[in-house]
């Protein structure tokens, strides 16, 4: 790949459209020993497609990403049933073929941004040696590393600093940055708004928007707050105990939402208007 | 503001220093005698929890009165400060790190009592149940350590703690940030409910505008340290006079489409506390700073009966002054201070 096309052009959006969603889970089952957490029929996220995955503490939303990485087994659960990347089957695949595939063609950010960098190192290293890792020369690694920064609008020199000398707002643009850099058809973003300031928040919703536009990025975008996955999804799957209680397009589904579960999650938001 | 009756607290010009930081710039407040709350209102590093730790006597004052019946809090001594502190208590928004690991509920809830001479630690089970009980928890829930509850009922426990000394006033930073919605709206439910029964004034510290607008009649926005403007809630968010107000309520995501407004750009970063921008420390981002912004720090005075704002456009933003507003949002659609090399 040549560094100019690190920002990503409308040919990406094409690359994996056309046959089927981007990623395709189903019949998901994750569990702790015999106790299990997840139970999810079905999920999909199509080519430059916003899916939210909504639902409280405990509800197996970060527990799905964890499996859909190919980590669950990190925090000791087993997985059954299928997670398939572009029609490709990833439960089937070894370690170092998932850790070939993490990062390149599907990338997670997550709630604290500052837990995914090293505090010892310069952001740069952190962001050159992923590029590296995947197989980019020393310059190259620099090029699109720089492209990077620029797609998610911060200056390059910000690369030379360290994650404390950046705030949480750049820290997660760096992280999605990373994201870019490597190209990721799918990314899984994780709460990565929840510690934000507002404002900030709104800023980096808008770039994945825009990065859904132009890089044609499919996110699978986790949060527990409705409002925030009302702006930003297409479609929205609610998630309680472990399984989707209800899914469909965002405007509909929270507009005249089916199960009360997903009602009761919209009446608890606090509005702004003189009475809800 | 509007209170007739003299205010239970007043913040008189505040400063907080930590070196070359100014926390808090300058600001002036005041609570009304309960049932009452004041909402206080800002992004990280806009000094609202230095101010709220400030009104607990756990922030450095480097200047400015902070005086609680018209006493000034930093000359209590003995029995004087220890009404204080019956009357004046916190509740922080980190419910794990508030609460002691090791200890029950109930003995946490219990010990309160007792350094307060209200209950001997080991005879206060009735107080303590009855708090539980008050805070909408099991009273059973005393033997349980802080590891076995939910973070809503944890918060609760702190809750019920702050209110074992029967305080006037309460301290609410950031209560329900660590919570989920559902959790998070008993929380709030709660909170006005004891607002009503205990004739609680309280300064709601927070960065959630729709939770002021259903828990406090007054609500003061801070940016950097210094009030940009405060008001009857209600007026407030309907119309703002200070453009950052009106940026900040425009950035709140919404969960209906028609109450969402295309949001007001703020451009670049916020400023270094250390090295605050001269003359209006909101002109380098503000979207209608004109060049006596760049020279010139507004007083925080009326913009309208009941409210006020430091802003030297106060007055137009106020009657609808145009502000630009992202359209179709994308890459490089975001104004960025220093961006692009």
């Amino acid at each position: 790949m040549s560094a100019a096309g690190t920002a990503g052009g409308p040919g990406r959006a094409a690359a994996g459209g056309g046959a089927g969603p981007r990623l395709q889970i189903t019949g998901l089952g994750i569990s702790f020993g015999s106790r299990p957490v997840v139970a999810l029929d079905e999920l999909s996220v199509g080519a430059a497609e916003i899916v939210g995955l909504a639902g409280e503490s405990g509800s197996g939303k970060s527990m799905t990403t964890l499996a859909v990485l190919g980590l669950a087994h990190t925090v000791g659960a087993s997985v059954t049933g299928s997670i398939r990347l572009d029609g490709q089957e990833l439960t089937v695949l070894s370690q170092s073929q998932l850790r070939e595939l993490r990062g390149r063609r599907i990338a997670a950010v997550f709630q604290n941004p500052a837990a995914a960098f090293s505090p010892v190192y310069r952001v740069g290293h952190v962001v050159r040696r992923a590029l590296r890792c995947h197989g980019a020369s020393g310059s190259e690694a620099d090029d699109r590393a720089a492209a990077a920064m620029r797609s998610v609008l911060l200056p390059p020199d910000l690369l030379r600093r360290y994650p404390s000398q950046l705030s949480g707002g750049q820290l997660q643009r760096v992280a999605i940055a990373l994201a870019l850099a490597l190209q990721a058809e799918v990314l899984l973003a994780d709460e990565p708004t929840s510690a934000l300031d507002v404002t900030v928040q709104a800023e980096v919703l808008e770039l994945l928007r825009g990065l859904r536009e132009s890089a044609g990025l499919s996110i699978l975008f986790i949060s527990h707050d409705l409002a925030v996955v009302a702006e930003l999804c297409d479609r929205v799957a609610v998630m309680r105990d472990g399984a989707i209680v209800e899914q469909g397009p965002a405007a509909r589904l929270l507009s005249t939402p089916a199960a009360e579960y997903t009602a009761e999650l919209l009446a608890a938001v606090p509005g702004l208007e003189a009475e809800a | 503001m509007a209170a007739a009756a003299p205010p239970l607290l007043r913040v008189e010009d505040l400063v907080v220093r930590y070196g070359p930081v100014t926390a808090v710039g300058g600001v002036s407040l005041e609570l009304a005698p309960g049932p009452f709350g004041l909402g206080l209102v800002g992004e990280s590093g806009s000094g609202k929890t230095t101010i709220g730790r400030a009104l607990v006597r756990l922030a450095p004052v480097t200047s400015g009165r902070i005086t609680f019946e018209g006493a000034d809090i930093a000359t209590l001594r003995g029995a004087g400060l220890q009404a204080y502190r019956r009357a004046v208590q916190i509740v922080f928004q980190d419910h794990e790190g508030s609460l002691d690991p090791r200890m029950k509920v109930g003995t946490t809830i219990a010990e309160s009592l007792a350094a307060h001479q209200l209950a001997p630690l080991h005879q206060a089970g009735e107080q303590v149940a009855a708090l539980l009980a008050e805070t909408g928890l099991d009273p059973a829930f005393a033997a349980r350590y802080p590891h076995q509850l939910s973070g809503g009922q944890r918060q609760r426990v702190a809750i019920a703690r702050a209110l074992s000394v029967r305080p006037r006033l309460l301290v609410l930073d950031e209560p329900t940030s660590a919570l989920d919605v559902r959790a998070q709206a008993r929380v709030l439910e709660l909170i006005g409910g004891l607002r009503a029964e205990r004739a609680l004034s309280y300064l709601l510290i927070t960065h959630n505008f729709g939770i002021v607008r259903q828990l406090c009649e007054q609500t003061a926005v801070l940016y950097l340290g210094r009030v940009a403007e405060c008001g009857p809630t209600a007026q407030l968010l309907a119309a703002p006079a200070h453009p950052y107000t009106a940026a900040l309520r425009s950035a709140v995501p919404q969960v209906a489409a028609q109450a969402r407004t295309q949001r007001i750009a703020l451009a670049g970063d916020p400023p270094d506390a250390a090295h605050p921008p001269a003359g209006c420390v909101f002109h380098p981002r503000c979207p209608v700073a004109v060049p006596r912004c760049r020279t010139e720090v507004p007083a925080l005075r009326p913009a309208a009966p009941g409210r006020l704002a430091a802003c030297h456009r106060a007055g137009e933003v106020l009657a609808g002054l145009d502000m630009p507003r992202l359209t179709a949002p994308g890459p490089g659609m975001l104004p960025r201070g220093p961006a692009g090399t």
